[in-house]
């Protein structure tokens, strides 16, 4: 079989190829307040989910992400119309509700009043927009296994990405430590509530968790955990100066690069710098950790496929924004039209997630025993 | 391949040494079996091989631990990882990833060993504990003794030289425990791995093994062959001990061994045995459960349970892990989920649902020790939580006298949590008998108890049953439940699939027969002592 063919055969794909997809999507959604635009990510990230994720537990995480979303775009519309901000002359007014009056002192803020047309759909293309990113992440987290993206994270920073995996796995045994010890309670009449409860119940629980820990520690030690030689102070130092001046580089560049009132060089400019400076300390926080990697997800042309098609929707709709300001969508009432380029552009990020090989089966089926070798 | 010279070690404020000058050698392939009783320093002893103490626990070590000529003074116990490897009690507690490739590669990935190398590795660690359908699943996902079989194969794919495992099977059934064990006893065999093994329940391992470590308790530790160690050692297993009334030397340490010396001795038995224990049952039913049914979600724990509790009667509640035994009872109490059925305690002349009443009534009526018993408990000292339990409805000194009858001696003014397993269990069934409940569940109380402290809570079951208190004890000791049930009942998939005397039940399948019955099938033999009552009337 042709290596092209056998990158696609059923495996996860690499988490940082999604996560990359979808951050380009999120980056494509901020910078359009095209209702229709809006409308087409959503759908495909719906697709790209709906085909690609796998069976495990995260995987069914879309759809409280859909769920929040949606509470997201509700609530934006209930504030506008309850915190009426003004009306212009010829908006069409919907309704109007009772005005309560507020305290001198709190005069800044009207309750209640007419409700426009106009207000409702600014505010509900608002809430569509911050809905779509949220949908972004949610896609990412349901397409990409969490914990293997943490695995990816650079040799300096392994500690971190097992601090997380440990936390993860921990915070369901105190949740079923504190439901044990509390049902125990129950056993001596002992109060389930209440200030002497909480000493009850805090003490066995945290005693649990300290005794746990230890014998965790205790494990990982056996098991070769921070074998190799530690760093020296200097060097420590000089990756941690290096790190945050370069986070702080890659904040600046985000926000600019996703506010479109900040000029480009900014942002341009400040994620490009971070980003150098976070490599460099990388690099030489990873120097002093020797360990190895089982199994790496490999990085194949489907993971090219689909990072390049989610970035190439973002670049087209950064780029097209600057000659179709009407498609902002706050002018006068009117139906929105679909632009053609920035529509094919995430149409192609879609075809892009579909390049993505299928996910492997969890429970695989056994090989029918007749079947040709 | 492990050597101790003049090795002792002290812990920071303690008056004795816990080891004392210990002198060992433990060659290649061999399987070493570390007994002694509760806090004698069997753990001690484990942790010294890989380094664990004193970087680890703290303490002072002075002569010198060696293994495979590297010494743990100079060696973390994470610079002896591609030598050593540990698996503890508890399997989840030593968890790092979440799935059981990825344990596997866990402690590789920490050796920097070649990507190719830990595919292969991680492969042969499947088959050889036979995992391999277990690969992509969560850890969590998995029964007791599967997991425990992952966490020593994860131990494995390091290739280590030497395996210490400190009480592997503690919390297993017996069929998981004999999974365990034979994936053990294969490593040796196969691999040539030198195996350093605690186990409190004998006779299991002892067949297996080829040299025993006895930890006296005054910190010295003698070592020998098993059969030796053995015959005068303070804790033996049944084997031993039937072997000792038979007058059998050298001591036999396996059932077929015990059995085919036994064809004298089965002759000399009478056919109908001694009753194995004196029952107190009678006839008064102190509860009576109909249909009892849990649900944990979609998972039906427990299936319409009919069951009648007597007083003075103690029922040995059996079966494999995840059968409903902890489901059962906590429903019987009233504390638990109950989705359907009925329970009626005997509450003076009338009959009352524990579910129905408040905790502190429903106490009365059915005391509960869980399975985690120190859940229980909660204050500073042993004195503070007795005071607490007369304060919950019994005169004043109930719980001192009744803990002073179970276990006499435990400090006062000591942390329950410095207890070991054996007083906690005694200060925690206390506590819940000071309100004089007529019927007493106990949830898995012989978990990491050695020989002293199940005959121990033996006889306290027993007084407890003569007293008229109707008990029932959960529990995977086929030997313990041999010692004390006048009935056991079976469950499997929340089920009652046997209930009748213990000699009939007991008898009736292999993996629950205690080791007397198997050396002395037919006959209906269950322990030592009821060997010893034949033998002792014959002899008049």
């Amino acid at each position: 079989m042709s290596s092209l063919a056998a990158a696609r055969l059923p495996r996860p794909l690499h988490p940082i190829a999604w996560w990359l997809w979808a951050l380009a999507l999120a980056t494509a959604a901020s910078r359009t307040g095209n209702p229709l635009l809006l409308a087409l990510i959503f759908a495909v990230l719906g697709l790209a989910v709906t085909v690609r994720r796998g069976d495990a537990p995260w995987a069914r995480a879309f759809g409280y992400y859909l769920l929040l979303a949606l509470s997201v775009i509700v609530i934006r519309v209930l504030f506008r119309a309850v915190f009426a901000a003004g009306t212009a002359p010829d908006d069409h007014i919907l309704f109007t509700l009772p005005h309560l009056p507020t305290p001198d002192w709190y005069a800044g803020i009207r309750l209640g009043g007419p409700v426009s047309l106009e207000a409702v759909l600014s505010a509900a293309l608002d809430g569509m927009r911050l809905a779509c990113l949220l949908c972004c992440i949610g896609a990412a987290n349901t397409l990409a296994n969490p914990k293997r993206a943490l695995r990816v994270l650079p040799g300096a920073l392994y500690e971190l990405g097992v601090a997380v995996t440990v936390a993860l796995t921990v915070a369901p045994q105190l949740v079923e430590s504190v439901q044990r010890v509390a049902r125990a309670r129950r056993l001596r009449a002992g109060r389930t509530r209440g200030l002497r409860a909480l000493r009850a119940i805090a003490l066995p629980v945290l005693h649990d968790a300290l005794d746990r820990s230890l014998r965790l520690a205790a494990a990982m030690d056996s098991r070769g955990y921070g074998r190799t030689g530690s760093a020296t102070r200097t060097s420590r130092l000089l990756t941690g100066a290096l790190m945050l001046t370069g986070m702080t580089g890659l904040c600046v560049g985000a926000y600019g690069l996703l506010d479109p009132t900040v000029p480009g060089g900014v942002g341009v400019g400040g994620f490009a710098a971070g980003a150098v400076l976070c490599t460099g300390g990388l690099i030489l926080g990873g120097r002093r950790v020797s360990r190895s990697r089982y199994r790496p997800d490999p990085w194949q042309w489907p993971e090219w496929t689909v990072a390049v098609g989610g970035l190439a929707a973002a670049v087209v709709l950064a780029a097209a924004t600057g000659y179709d300001p009407a498609a902002l969508g706050t002018g006068p009432l009117r139906w929105p039209t679909l632009p053609v380029l920035p529509a094919a552009a995430i149409l192609l990020a879609a075809v892009a997630a579909l390049a993505a090989p299928p996910p492997p089966p969890r429970h695989r089926p056994a090989v029918p025993a007749g079947a040709l070798p | 391949m492990i050597r101790f010279e003049h090795v002792s070690v002290t812990y920071a404020g303690a008056a004795a040494p816990v080891l004392r000058d210990v002198d060992l050698r433990l060659d290649e392939g061999e399987l070493c079996l570390v007994v002694g009783h509760t806090g004698t320093g069997k753990s001690t002893l484990l942790g010294a091989v890989n380094g664990l103490v004193p970087h680890f626990t703290g303490g002072t070590l002075t002569g010198r631990v060696t293994v495979a000529g590297r010494d743990t003074a100079h060696h973390p116990p994470r610079e002896l990882a591609d030598l050593v490897g540990v698996v503890g009690q508890d399997p989840v507690a030593g968890f790092v990833t979440d799935t059981v490739e990825e344990e596997l590669a866990y402690g590789m990935e920490q050796l920097a060993l070649d990507p190719k190398v830990m595919r292969t590795r991680v492969e042969q660690a499947l088959d050889l504990l036979g995992l391999a359908e277990l690969r992509h699943r969560g850890l969590h996902q998995l029964s007791g003794g599967q997991q425990q079989r992952v966490a020593i194969a994860a131990a494995l794919t390091a290739h280590p030289r030497v395996l210490v495992l400190d009480e592997p099977t503690s919390a297993l059934d017996p069929t998981g425990a004999e999974d365990v064990l034979a994936a053990i006893t294969r490593l040796v065999h196969d691999l040539g791995i030198t195996v350093v093994l605690a186990e409190h329940r004998l006779e299991r391992v002892i067949p297996y093994a080829d040299r025993v470590l006895q930890v006296t308790g005054d910190g010295a530790v003698t070592c020998g062959d098993p059969a030796v160690v053995l015959a005068a050692s303070t804790v033996a297993p049944p084997v031993v001990e039937l072997a000792r009334h038979a007058g059998w030397t050298p001591v036999p340490l396996s059932v077929r061994d015990a059995r085919r010396r036994a064809a004298a001795l089965r002759e000399r038995l009478p056919a109908a045995p001694p009753p194995h224990r004196t029952s107190r049952a009678t006839e008064a039913t102190e509860l009576t459960a109909r249909g009892v049914t849990v649900r944990h979600g979609p998972v039906v724990a427990v299936r319409g349970v009919d069951l009648d509790l007597h007083r003075g009667e103690v029922t040995a509640l059996m079966g494999r892990n995840g059968s409903g035994k902890s489901s059962l009872l906590w429903a019987l109490q009233g504390a638990g989920r109950r989705d359907g059925g009925s329970v009626a305690v005997r509450d003076g002349s009338g009959r009352t649902d524990p579910r129905s009443v408040s905790a502190a009534r429903a106490r009365a009526l059915v005391g509960l020790v869980p399975q985690s018993a120190a859940d229980l408990l909660y204050l500073d000292t042993v004195g503070g939580e007795l005071d607490q339990a007369d304060r919950d409805g019994a005169a004043p000194g109930t719980a001192a006298t009744l803990l002073d009858a179970i276990a006499p001696g435990i400090d006062r003014a000591a942390h329950p949590r410095d207890l070991s397993a054996g007083q906690q269990l005694a200060l925690v069934l206390a506590v819940q008998l000071a309100v004089t409940p007529g019927v007493v569940l106990l949830d898995e109380p012989t978990r990491g108890l050695d020989y002293r402290a199940k005959q121990a809570l033996a006889a306290t079951v027993d007084t407890l049953a003569a007293r008229g208190h109707a008990l029932v004890v959960a529990t995977h000791d086929v030997e313990f439940a041999a010692l004390v049930a006048d009935r056991v009942v079976v469950l499997a998939e929340g089920e009652i699939v046997a209930d009748g005397p213990a000699a009939a039940v007991l008898t009736a399948s292999p993996s629950f027969a205690p080791q007397v019955a198997k050396i002395l099938a037919p006959a209906p033999y269950l322990t030592v002592g009821q060997v010893r009552a034949a033998l002792a009337e014959e002899a008049v």
